[in-house]
């Protein structure tokens, strides 16, 4: 099967520092790939550009074969990808439910004088949305928070709820951003379970973590960035033995028991 | 709590109309002369144009200090209408809201894509230019002078008189907070508040930011203008003054004093913006400075505005006996 | 005659270009010591005025009643932010939008219970002589207003380089947070920068009086059009706020002198309109990476 999403050569810089430098990825329907890095590797500015959030400087983002680099996120959405955030950016004064409904939009008719004079029509698709939405809670097992506003949710579940809401847009390509960062390990299994069913389902994944455990479990393909640069690539037990990689995550070189911490 | 909250969403739309629809028929009957009619016919304008804004501050979160223009623009349409182009003034309202929302959107597209102080000055700059052009076009406007609306004629029905207008004003005002309340509701309305909430999440799950803001800046213009509209046309002249900073600077302190996001709140914050200064006849000289001192105190002490603060109040309360 | 009547809008233009100017370097040094955009600044501008009008009509000193002008309105200055701002800090850019726009209509409407409704002046500093330079007549009074604003101006750098509040100013306005760490005062420190801005606008006042007058009114379109300025010269750059009022000054007067006196206003809006949709972050702005 070809890539469903491809960079090449994708560079940004901020302020004359060179956040991201070259970067070549691709992934294939239903692969984990996982970026990991120190931190400020540059891995969520990577999220940023093949989003659509930034623009690069230079490279291109390839997506189902075609050139989408510039597009802007919700272009990138129409067409299948989207992500979640490393930093929460859930939409605090909603419900988990109206939150993940957000996310239907573009499978519902967007017209706004029918919305207007509230036509029979946009009640009824707004049942089926509610619904969808519904399933998608109940997939990361959330139905019980439905009706609860945001700001009243717990950490562990806005992760997961991020997770749901980008689910409910259906997409071919999903980038999350660190979902198990601050979560204990029941959560971690939690959402360690959960991607391995979407990509089992046939859903290119797209993963920055820090939980190496989760990282070495999941991935099919690793790639390794340090200051914006790649350092190495390949699969869990290659990048383990990576001594570049042991180095820039240990500061160290060779120490065998470090690494083998690294890759179990 | 949950179940009462979704309750009250599915029940509350249908429950403020028939709420505003019964203050409606009450309240003259309670009125004890024509002077308090004419107000309620001005509240009930302000208010219209007031749940406009609300829609594009309260609700996708941009500040508009020159929603006046579009109130002015709507105003001068049912003058101009009938000179300029031979429309009936009837005729001329519904013409002027659409001009009003063609402009909207012409101009919108580029000011927009500002943010915070920026949108504010355009905003502002953009409504004091409609106010100069209103003032300064003398041959077509009358300058400062203001003109004539000629009264409405409906298959010979000469509408005029404060009670008639007060059922139409009424009645625009109810259909008003109608369609805000379906907009609100409906999956525009989400939209808008995703991207009032995170622009850069909203965008990522497909909503396209840019398109948003426009709409509702569209449709908050042609509240503003249809307002403008029946106002001329009740008081049978119009000013340049309908235009001014100061009416627009009026506007949001109507949204913000009566509470952002909330319908209700607009009809509350334009009835004591406008209502206020009468009865309190010292204050009348100044009636500016204290219009900017309630700007000042519920930015600060009350940011979230009347309405929401006692129904959380309210909420907490029904909360406390519960447990 | 041609060159000698783009002379006289140009000498008008430098004139009042300069006050834009003094008006938008104190929107700039509140806006770095605290990133707040004062609406009410135009205010502190028709204070100025008004309060030199009313001192000497009190009997004072022209020199007495025109720094008692100014330790006023710095002194409102000063109330605005400990009354209004301070306690509003860390509300989002809207609230402090409003309260500032509250602030400017507040003033506005107890000067026009406190002086009326009409215009008054002030008699030009350097008499009323007309200077004629290449076939153009200029004011004594706008030399008066150039070399005033550009002195204090100087002063201000002065300051700012030499004093321990300057620098401590300059410090707040690179990293607020770090300058905080190292024990400055932020408080302090934004009610100066208010007070300064304050001073700044007075003084403009004062100096701009004798030419257009002063109403109660005047602070709105003053306020917009240093706005336009520090859109011309970059959000937060001093030098860059007093060149775009030049311009602005400039701007306005070619337009009333060449297209139509009832439009000169309408320049500042359109160059605001032009500039914004041009280059959303200004004309020297940077561009903005959000973080997310």
């Amino acid at each position: 099967m070809t890539a469903i999403l491809e960079t090449d050569g994708l560079s940004i810089s901020f302020g004359g520092l060179k956040a991201l430098d070259n970067v070549n990825l691709s992934v294939r329907p239903g692969e984990i790939l996982s970026v990991i890095g120190p931190n400020g590797a540059g891995k969520t500015t990577l999220f940023n550009l093949i989003s659509g959030v930034y623009k690069p400087r230079s490279g291109k983002v390839l997506l189902e074969g075609q050139d989408v680099t510039g597009q802007s996120p919700d272009k990138l959405a129409g067409r299948g990808l989207t992500r979640t955030f490393q930093n929460l950016q859930v939409f605090q004064t909603m419900t988990a439910l109206e939150n993940v409904m957000v996310a239907r939009h573009l499978h519902e008719k967007r017209n706004v004088l029918a919305h207007l004079l509230a036509l029979p029509s946009v009640r009824r698709q707004r049942e089926e949305t509610r619904k969808r939405a519904m399933e998608c809670l109940a997939r990361v097992g959330m139905e019980h928070y439905a009706d609860q506003t945001a700001d009243s949710l717990p950490y562990g579940a806005l992760k997961r709820l991020e997770i749901a809401r980008a689910l409910a847009l259906v997409p071919k390509v999903l980038l999350l951003d660190e979902p198990a960062a601050g979560c204990n390990p029941r959560e971690t299994e939690e959402i360690d379970e959960i991607i391995s069913k979407i990509a089992a389902e046939g859903m290119a994944v797209v993963l920055v973590e820090h939980d190496m455990r989760l990282v070495m479990k999941i991935s099919n393909h690793i790639l390794v960035l340090n200051f914006g640069k790649k350092l190495a690539e390949g699969n869990a037990a290659t990048i383990a033995a990576d001594p570049h990689v042991i180095e820039a995550y240990l500061g160290l070189e060779g120490d065998e028991g470090e690494a083998g911490a690294v890759a179990e | 709590m949950s179940v009462f909250d979704t309750v009250q969403r599915v029940v509350g739309n249908r429950l403020s109309l028939i709420l505003i629809g019964a203050m409606l028929l009450v309240l003259p009957l309670l009125m004890t002369s024509s002077f308090q009619m004419r107000l309620a016919v001005v509240v009930w304008v302000y208010a219209m144009a007031a749940i406009g804004l609300n829609l594009l501050m309260g609700f996708a979160g941009q500040v508009s200090l020159g929603h006046a223009g579009f109130f002015g623009i709507g105003a001068y349409s049912v003058a101009l209408g009938p000179s300029q182009l031979g429309l009936s003034p009837a005729l001329s309202l519904p013409a002027g809201i659409a001009f009003c929302g063609l402009l909207a959107l012409l101009l919108g597209r580029p000011i927009l894509k500002l943010k915070g102080h920026y949108l504010a000055v355009a905003t502002l700059g953009l409504g004091m230019l409609i106010f100069m052009i209103l003032s300064n076009e003398v041959e077509l406007t009358g300058g400062p002078d203001g003109m004539r609306v000629p009264r409405v004629v409906i298959m010979g029905w000469k509408v005029k008189g404060t009670e008639t207008w007060y059922w139409i004003t009424g009645i625009a005002l109810l259909i008003s907070v109608w369609l805000a309340l379906n907009l609100i509701n409906s999956p525009t309305g989400l939209a808008l508040r995703a991207i009032h909430d995170s622009e850069v999440a909203a965008s990522v799950l497909g909503v396209d930011v840019a398109r948003y803001k426009l709409i509702v800046f569209v449709i908050s213009a042609c509240f503003a203008s249809a307002a403008g509209g029946l106002l001329a046309l009740y008081n049978g002249h119009i000013t340049p003054g309908v235009s001014d900073f100061l009416v627009s600077v009026q506007l949001v302190t109507m949204v913000v004093l009566g509470g952002m996001g909330s319908v209700g709140g607009s009809l509350v914050g334009a009835a004591l913006i406008i209502i206020l200064p009468q009865f309190l006849t010292v204050m009348h000289e100044y009636e500016h400075a204290f219009l900017g001192l309630i700007m000042i105190l519920t930015m600060v002490f009350m940011r979230s505005g009347i309405v929401p603060s006692i129904s959380k109040a309210i909420r907490s309360r029904r909360h406390d006996s519960n447990s | 005659m041609a060159l000698s009547e783009f002379l006289q809008f140009l000498i008008s233009g430098l004139t009042v270009g300069f006050i834009y100017g003094a008006v938008a370097l104190g929107f700039t040094v509140i806006y770095n010591a605290s990133h707040v955009v004062n609406f009410a600044q135009g205010e502190f501008v028709m204070l100025g005025g008004m309060f030199t009008v009313f001192g000497i009509s009190l009997g004072l000193p022209y020199l007495v009643a025109a720094i008692l002008a100014i330790a006023l309105t710095a002194l409102i200055g000063v109330l605005l932010y400990e009354f209004a701002i301070r306690p509003a800090r860390g509300a989002p850019v809207f609230a402090l939008i409003i309260i500032t726009i509250g602030a400017s209509i507040l003033i506005r409407g107890l000067a026009q219970v406190a002086f009326g409704t009409s215009f008054f002046s002030l008699p030009s500093l350097a008499g009323d002589t007309p200077i004629n330079i290449a076939g153009a007549v200029a004011q004594p009074q706008s030399i008066v207003v150039v070399v005033g604003t550009l002195a204090m101006v100087g002063l201000l750098a002065l300051m700012m380089r030499r004093t321990m509040i300057g620098k401590a100013l300059i410090a707040a306005s690179n990293d607020l947070v770090a300058s905080q760490l190292v024990g400055i005062n932020v408080r302090m420190i934004v009610a100066m920068s208010f007070a300064i801005s304050a001073v700044l606008a007075a003084v403009a006042g004062i100096l701009i009086t004798p030419i257009s007058l002063v109403s109660y009114d005047i602070g709105v379109l003053l306020a917009l059009k240093a706005f336009a300025a520090v859109m011309l010269g970059g959000m937060g750059k001093p030098a860059g706020a007093l060149i775009g009022g030049i311009l602005v000054g400039v701007g306005e007067a070619m337009t009333a002198g060449y297209i139509s006196t009832d439009y000169k206003d309408a320049a500042a809006f359109v160059i605001i309109l032009v500039v914004l949709c041009a280059f959303p972050n200004g004309l020297f702005g940077s561009e903005h990476h959000e973080r997310v």
